[in-house]
């Protein structure tokens, strides 16, 4: 981490007109699931300026590479390769450095290596789904994975998700604490998606999507797509509330 | 037009979905060999100071019926209120306890469990003391952004009627679904996402 003497103050509050609402019955699963109460507004404790911070012991060599953390020796997934790279940032624009970022999807044919995964679409024996990678100092980060497929879901009678990656990001608070996906660019099932359509502002859904980033892509390796992700912005500690007596 | 104040939008949120557990937790969606253990699967890393409790619940849909596919997580300070986090300016909390917790509901009967030590009570930021507490955060399919909440315990019924937070909760029968029922060394917490008895959640 750097010599920059951590900040303390209060998060910014949450834009909720920006960020879905909990109630969107166009996604079903979300009409018995939503809070129908207003949510009780509060700032921020050192309860939630406070965060988890994980160190580089919990990663293993092999976390931020999906093509080959679940494949047998030798092996690797099958799919187009890509590197997923960009950079963690606060609302006002500084990197976020020492986040975690955790990230899960389905294999090259749209299918997840899961229990409840109903999809006829083939497993790939070489393909977990899984990883893990800390960002450096300024915020930056990358792993590299196969590109995900599309598959379909049972809530519509022909709904499909477009290709993704879930990425879960802890910050320095856990007020920070978010879980988002990202999309590809061009990819033609992302307005035709419900999940994607609980994001009401169209500004917020392009700020989820991933674009080809040809000058990153290595020749005869891995294509790149550059994913920015912004966590909530913290004011600098002489604008908060000072103790009684001090 | 004034100047820009050259601020960025937070990421929007999307639902951790049905595979949470591929990500999260792979070694309990049978995942095996990839990471050695589930992140937050033990919170006490030694011989951690406090008094140790488990803490236990399920997550209710409209409906009464369990999530079994929701995942859970949990903060708090150490017994003596202190975080082990690096925005911890009071003091060094106590090195064999994370205060970070994972746990997604099993798939059989919708339950979670933590075993965890009882947190020591927290300044408010004007100063006053809060009741202790662990904070929740919970995310599940068809839960679109992830919900914040507190558990308050039932053995701390004066610091309760004191906590500044739970003062501000205008429908008082509603302070109930803050308080963890404790019996011995159990707490349990169920959360209910709907319906009269539906928990506080918080912006926060
Ligand atoms: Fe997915």
């Amino acid at each position: 981490m750097s010599n920059r003497k951590p900040e303390t103050g209060a998060f910014f509050p949450r834009d909720r007109a920006w960020q879905p609402d909990a109630y969107t019955p166009w996604y079903k699963t979300s009409v018995l699931r939503s809070p129908q109460k207003a949510l009780l507004s509060i700032n921020n404790t050192l309860s939630e300026m406070t965060g988890p911070v994980f160190g580089h012991d919990i990663l293993g060599e092999l976390d931020d590479d999906l093509i080959h953390n679940f494949a047998k020796p030798g092996e690797s997934a099958i799919g187009p390769r890509i590197i997923v790279h960009g950079r963690v940032m606060d609302e006002r624009g500084r990197g976020v450095g020492g986040a975690l970022l955790e990230f899960w999807q389905a294999n090259a044919g749209g299918r997840y290596r899961h229990k409840k995964e109903g999809y006829v679409a083939a497993l790939d024996p070489n393909f977990g789904g899984c990883g893990r990678t800390i960002t450096d100092e300024d915020g930056h980060y990358s792993f590299r994975t196969i590109k995900p497929g599309p598959y379909p879901w049972p809530n519509g009678v022909n709904d499909w998700r477009p290709a993704h990656i879930h990425f879960s990001v802890f910050g320095h608070g856990f007020a920070q604490r978010l879980i988002t996906q990202m999309y590809f660019e061009g990819d033609p099932l992302i307005p035709l998606c419900p999940i994607v359509k609980t994001i009401a502002d169209p500004k917020a859904i392009e700020d989820l999507i991933a674009p080809l980033d040809m000058a990153n892509t290595i020749p005869m390796d891995a294509s790149a797509y550059k994913f920015d992700i912004v966590l909530r912005g913290r004011r600098s500690t002489m604008f908060e509330n000072r103790m009684e007596g001090n | 037009m004034p100047q820009s104040l050259n601020r960025l939008k937070e990421s929007a949120s999307q639902t951790a979905g049905p595979y949470v557990h591929i990500g999260l937790t792979p070694n309990f969606a049978e995942i095996g060999g990839v990471y050695a253990d589930d992140l937050g699967s033990r919170m006490l890393t030694g011989d951690a100071s406090g008094e140790r409790i488990t803490i236990k619940g399920r997550i209710f849909d409209g409906t009464g019926t369990p999530l079994k596919d929701a995942l859970v997580e949990i903060w708090q300070p150490d017994a003596a209120g202190l975080f082990n986090s690096p925005s911890e300016m009071r003091g060094s909390a106590d090195p064999h306890f994370t205060g970070f917790g994972r746990c997604a509901t099993d798939m059989a009967n919708g339950e979670f469990v933590f075993e965890t030590i009882k947190p020591g009570p927290v300044p408010y930021p004007d100063g006053r003391m809060q009741a202790p507490h662990v904070t929740l955060w919970i995310v599940a399919r068809g839960i679109n952004i992830g919900l914040h909440t507190r558990m308050y315990f039932s053995d701390e019924e004066k610091a309760n009627a004191d906590d500044p937070l739970l003062n501000r909760i205008e429908h008082r029968h509603r302070v109930a679904t803050l308080i963890g029922k404790r019996d011995g060394d159990v707490v349990t917490f169920d959360i209910h996402l709907q319906g009269d008895d539906e928990t506080v959640f918080l912006d926060i």
